[in-house]
Order: C-alpha cells, then sequence, then structure tokens
C-alpha cells in the first residue's frame, strides 16, 4: 500500500510545479497506479534503499532516482529500473 | 525486485484484488534548477514519527490518514518507526531510518555540493492506507502546499 501512498503524494506535489521521483518496490503494481515519475529498486519491502548501514548504496539508489528528474527525454508516466542487476535483494526471503 | 512471493498468501490475495488509484492525468514538472542548486525533501510513508509528536492511530479504518513533519536536524536516535503493517521485514529501517528517511544521507550529499540543500523538513505518512480518499484530499495537498511554501525544488518519494 505504500507504493500507492507515496505515489499519491507525488503527483499532489507534482501538480503544483515540484518534480518528483519515487521509489517503487513493486513493478506490477508501480504500472496500476501510474506515479509521475519513478524508480524501481531490486529490493524487499521494508529496504527501499538497500542496505541498511551502507551509506554509499543507500546514496547510489538517491542520485539515480533524483538524477532521472534531469532527463529531458521522458515522458510520464515514466517507470525506470535501478541500473545496477547485480545487488542482492535485501530482507527475509 | 520485492515480489507478491514475499507476501503471507492473505496479503497477496488482498493486494491482487485491491482496486488500485490510478493516477490519472499524470501531472508533470520539470526540473527548474540544476541538482547542485535544487533543494531537496523526502516524503516516506514508513510512519516514522520523532519523539514527543503524537503517533499515529492504528486504530482508523483504512489508515491514519494524516501526516508529520520531520524536522532535518532531528538526531537519528530520535526517530521512532511506527508502520502497522506486520507484512514486511521492519529490522532494516529500525536498525537504521535513513533507508526510508534518508536524512544522513541528503545531509552528506549537500555538505559535499552534489545537491543545493535539504529542506528543513520532511514529510511523513502512514502508508498502509486501504481506504486513501481522506489522505488525497487533505494530506497530500497538505504537503504539497508545505512544500512550495519551503522553496523545495525536488521531492524524493520513499515507500517501505
Amino acid at each position: 500500500m505504500c507504493n500507492q501512498t507515496v505515489s499519491l503524494v507525488a503527483a499532489a506535489i507534482e501538480d503544483r510545479g515540484i518534480p518528483t521521483v519515487t521509489i517503487q518496490l513493486l513493478e506490477e503494481i508501480a504500472r496500476k497506479i501510474g506515479p509521475p515519475r519513478a524508480l524501481c529498486v531490486p529490493f524487499a519491502h521494508g529496504f527501499p534503499l538497500g542496505q541498511p548501514g551502507n551509506a554509499q548504496m543507500q546514496r547510489d539508489i538517491i542520485l539515480e532516482a533524483l538524477a532521472l528528474i534531469d532527463r529531458t527525454d521522458l515522458s510520464p508516466p515514466h517507470l525506470s529500473h535501478h541500473s545496477s542487476g547485480s545487488q542482492k535483494p535485501e530482507g527475509r526471503k | 525486485m520485492a515480489t507478491f512471493e514475499e507476501l503471507s498468501m492473505p496479503v497477496r490475495l488482498f493486494l491482487k484484488a485491491y482496486p488500485w488509484r490510478h493516477i490519472h492525468p499524470t501531472p508533470w514538472a520539470q526540473a527548474s534548477q540544476p541538482l547542485n542548486q535544487s533543494r531537496i525533501a523526502v516524503v516516506s510513508s514508513a510512519g516514522f514519527i520523532r519523539k514527543g509528536q503524537d503517533p499515529f492511530d492504528d486504530h482508523v479504518k483504512g489508515g491514519d490518514p494524516s501526516f508529520r513533519w520531520i524536522e532535518q536536524k532531528t538526531p537519528t536516535e530520535n526517530l521512532m518507526e511506527t508502520h502497522r503493517s506486520q507484512s514486511f521485514d521492519h529490522s532494516g529501517i529500525q536498525a537504521d531510518p535513513n533507508l526510508a528517511l534518508p536524512l544522513r544521507r541528503l545531509e552528506t550529499l549537500a555538505e559535499e555540493g552534489t545537491i543545493g540543500s535539504v529542506n528543513h523538513r520532511h514529510a511523513s505518512c502512514m502508508g498502509s492506507l486501504t481506504a486513501p480518499g481522506k489522505f488525497t484530499r487533505e494530506a497530500a495537498p497538505a504537503i504539497a502546499d508545505g512544500l512550495i511554501q519551503d522553496g523545495v525544488n525536488r521531492v524524493l518519494l520513499v515507500p517501505v
């Protein structure tokens, strides 16, 4: 449900002229909701920015997400995937 | 990527049948400033509160539609994770709140000049809203208006 909640806020913010990017954990749900601009990450629920305590990984995800806002070749709704497929999902399996 | 399979069967069935809200038409804003001149704010749905703030009400049917402002200067140890859902592993965000509300990460990015600045406050809400009508009508616009007043240029939204 969190994916929907943040997406609804993103829509309100974007509607007022501030660009947003939402992290998304379930692509199927993200496509149903359609937030303006989203980055799908390869992590389990509860671990949206990767590993706890891993500042570098969290930083990379944050910057990758924020960089989507600079892209002028995108159209809404836009869904990107995290660029590195090598990181293992976190959390319980 | 998270998968449906990591969720319990009742949760999975609920999510499959749930009438997801579809955003249409899709609002779209463009960057007005480069990243290194932008003021950044975060919206987290992990149910964080600062010690001393009123807790979210777990008894509200459909989920508590309120939100809290969390000041950027809040020490990490003063953040309390109160997300009501038991359908995910809370250990990560409890061990490191930056995982869902990256205050210290943004602080570092601002100090090194990668981003322009961090807003003085961020929004925290309870993500497990099955009935998001009131939240959409009241909280979401209030968060947006607050961030406009603050002069925020970009917003990162983080679910759990």
